[in-house]
């Protein structure tokens, strides 16, 4: 089979790169902007012999595919943001239990129910933050369908790789979008397996044993080998644990597995920043509207060029850093109230000239909101 | 070839969203084209304004909204009022005349088909009035071959369909036919 090309929506598209990447579970709630996601899935998934459950509410879902990936399949769930809030406390537990899974948020415009058909990428820290106590997590993007589907696809991978909860951070432009859409062939995108332990049955095995290279080997839950699975600080057999040494040694593995490698999680995409001298760093949709003004720039002889991150979480901070070093000025663009600028800000060589582009009325920010901003701050008028 | 940006507008139900993805896959799967198809709706499933927006091209589409139409269709009065100011200067606006009043101040290209009335007519209920439309808009505007259309509405909807799909198509063709301008 060659790749095959197709005209679908974003939600349609990280479909797909589940499926690609071999997703085998879905538990979810239905919300706009994220139905489709859950529409397509309840179709795809039996013909793939996959499970989907439409649940009774968000915290169930996140629950379910918690012991679904337990049990040994690659699952996922998808919401938006009052469906995220919910999600939280069973994404905290995911984290502490080191449950692979990927999470979907397709952003729509807040706080609480907000504005269903409209967008927002106003979850940014609540991805971040949203589980309570020192954590780490990794959360990813993309402004064009044929990123979406290949970011799913690494959310998956990233998912089995360390253990962890990946967040899907889309927002609601990309994903009821349509483009073309180009499906590789299986094997062209490498696709992470789950790692399962050489533990035979019969001979104890510890959950929480890593390898020499750090990894956990999985069992299936359910499976061989009986073990216990807490959100309670726990040792390496999964049983609950006080011990001061251990505890911390479990909050600093959880932390460090993914923020030690910010640098080999980065993705990111660079226009024209060799010689810039402002520089435009922006993600999903927003990061088109940059585009579309930076080529307009470039054209016209401007020394500007856009940074655009697809990784969010771990935030890329050395890459920022030295994309971002010669520039005379900074902007970021984005459809909250500066909640990845004040990551920006306190990194750069010169916090003072980084500013805010903001849009928070539900629309897609402009390239002409964009250049009258960055007019205002050049000094030329409004 | 020539850069499209299409606002497509009605009020919920009447399958302007449809329409729209129509268009869009017709020119990227059948014409090797460019396109990006956005929505915006509100919260309801029936009612309420509803836009969509096309843009065809031969190179990489980044703003994928259309912020002045240089082709807007109204199936509604409340859409042509709200996006009729929009239009391009020397822009076309194809409206439902028996639904729609347009306002004669807007420098543009109006063209005013009954397309309900005939629909209606000739079937006997509306489902198919935004088929007739895409016919009518295609055939006025030259943006996709009609056998691309064609071959899009073989591939998406049940054979059951294909029949009055084509029929409410050829209907809209034909309507649009003598408004044509040929330069």
């Amino acid at each position: 089979m060659s790749s095959q090309i197709c005209f679908v929506q974003g939600n349609e598209a990280c479909v797909r790169g589940a499926l690609y990447a071999g997703v085998r579970f879905f538990a979810g709630y239905p919300i706009t902007p994220s139905t489709e996601i859950a529409e397509h899935l309840a179709e795809q998934l039996p013909r793939v012999g996959g499970k989907f459950v439409q649940m009774e509410d968000e915290i169930a879902s996140m629950c379910a595919v918690c012991g679904a990936s337990l049990a040994g399949f690659k699952a996922m769930t998808a919401t938006s943001g009052p469906g995220f809030s919910l999600k939280q406390e069973a994404l905290g537990y995911a984290i502490m239990a080191e449950i692979p899974c990927v999470v979907v948020d397709v952003q729509r415009g807040g706080p609480s129910t907000g504005l269903p058909t409209e967008c927002s990428q106003g979850d940014l820290m609540q991805a971040r933050w949203g589980a309570h106590g020192d954590h780490s997590i990794i959360a990813l993007t993309a402004s064009s369908i044929q990123d979406v589907f290949s970011t799913t696809v690494e959310a998956f991978n990233m998912a089995e790789t360390y253990r962890t909860p990946v967040i899907l951070l889309f927002d609601e432009v990309i994903g009821h979008m349509r483009e073309k859409l180009e499906i590789p062939e299986q094997g062209v995108l490498p696709v992470v397996e789950r790692l399962h332990t050489e533990v035979r049955a019969g001979v104890n095995y510890h959950p929480y044993l890593p390898r020499e290279d750090g990894r956990l080997p999985m069992s299936d839950f359910g499976g061989v080998h009986r073990y216990n699975v807490t959100g309670l600080h726990h040792d390496i057999w999964g049983f609950p644990t006080q011990n001061a040494d251990q505890v911390s040694k479990l909050n600093y593995h959880l932390y460090d597995k993914i923020e030690n490698r910010e640098h080999l999680l980065a993705r990111w995409k660079e226009y024209y920043l060799d010689d810039a001298e402002q520089v435009i760093i922006s993600y999903g949709s927003s990061a088109r509207s940059c585009r579309q003004l930076v080529e307009n720039r470039h054209h016209k002889g401007d020394r500007i060029g856009l940074l655009e991150l697809q990784t969010l979480w771990p935030f890329p901070a050395k890459l920022v850093r030295e994309k971002t070093a010669r520039a005379k000025s900074i902007f970021v663009v984005e459809m909250n109230m500066g909640q990845l600028a004040a990551q920006v800000k306190p990194i750069v060589v010169n916090p003072d000239r980084v500013f805010r582009v903001n849009r928070v009325d539900g629309q897609l920010i402009t390239p002409t909101d964009i250049g009258q901003v960055m007019r205002v701050i050049e000094g030329r008028g409004f | 070839m020539e850069k499209f940006r299409f606002l497509l507008s009605g009020s919920g139900g009447q399958g302007v969203i449809t329409m729209a993805i129509l268009l869009a896959e017709a020119a990227v799967l059948y014409e090797g084209r460019v396109a990006v198809q956005s929505q915006s709706y509100g919260p309801e499933a029936r009612g309420g304004a509803t836009r969509s927006d096309v843009i065809i091209a031969d190179e990489p589409i980044l703003f994928p909204k259309v912020s002045q139409p240089n082709v807007l269709v109204t199936l509604t009065n409340e859409a042509a009022g709200k996006y009729m100011p929009l239009i391009r200067p020397g822009g076309m606006c194809l409206y439902d005349s028996d639904l729609v009043q347009p306002s004669r101040r807007i420098d543009a290209i109006l063209k005013g088909i009954p397309m309900h009335r005939a629909v209606m007519e000739k079937f006997g209920k509306s489902q198919a009035l935004n088929i007739c439309v895409l016919g009518a808009l295609v055939t006025l505007t030259g943006a996709v071959h009609m056998e691309a259309i064609e071959k899009v509405l073989a591939a998406r909807f049940k054979p059951a369909f294909h029949a009055a799909n084509s029929a409410a198509l050829a209907l809209g063709a034909e309507l649009a036919r003598p408004l044509v301008e040929h330069s």
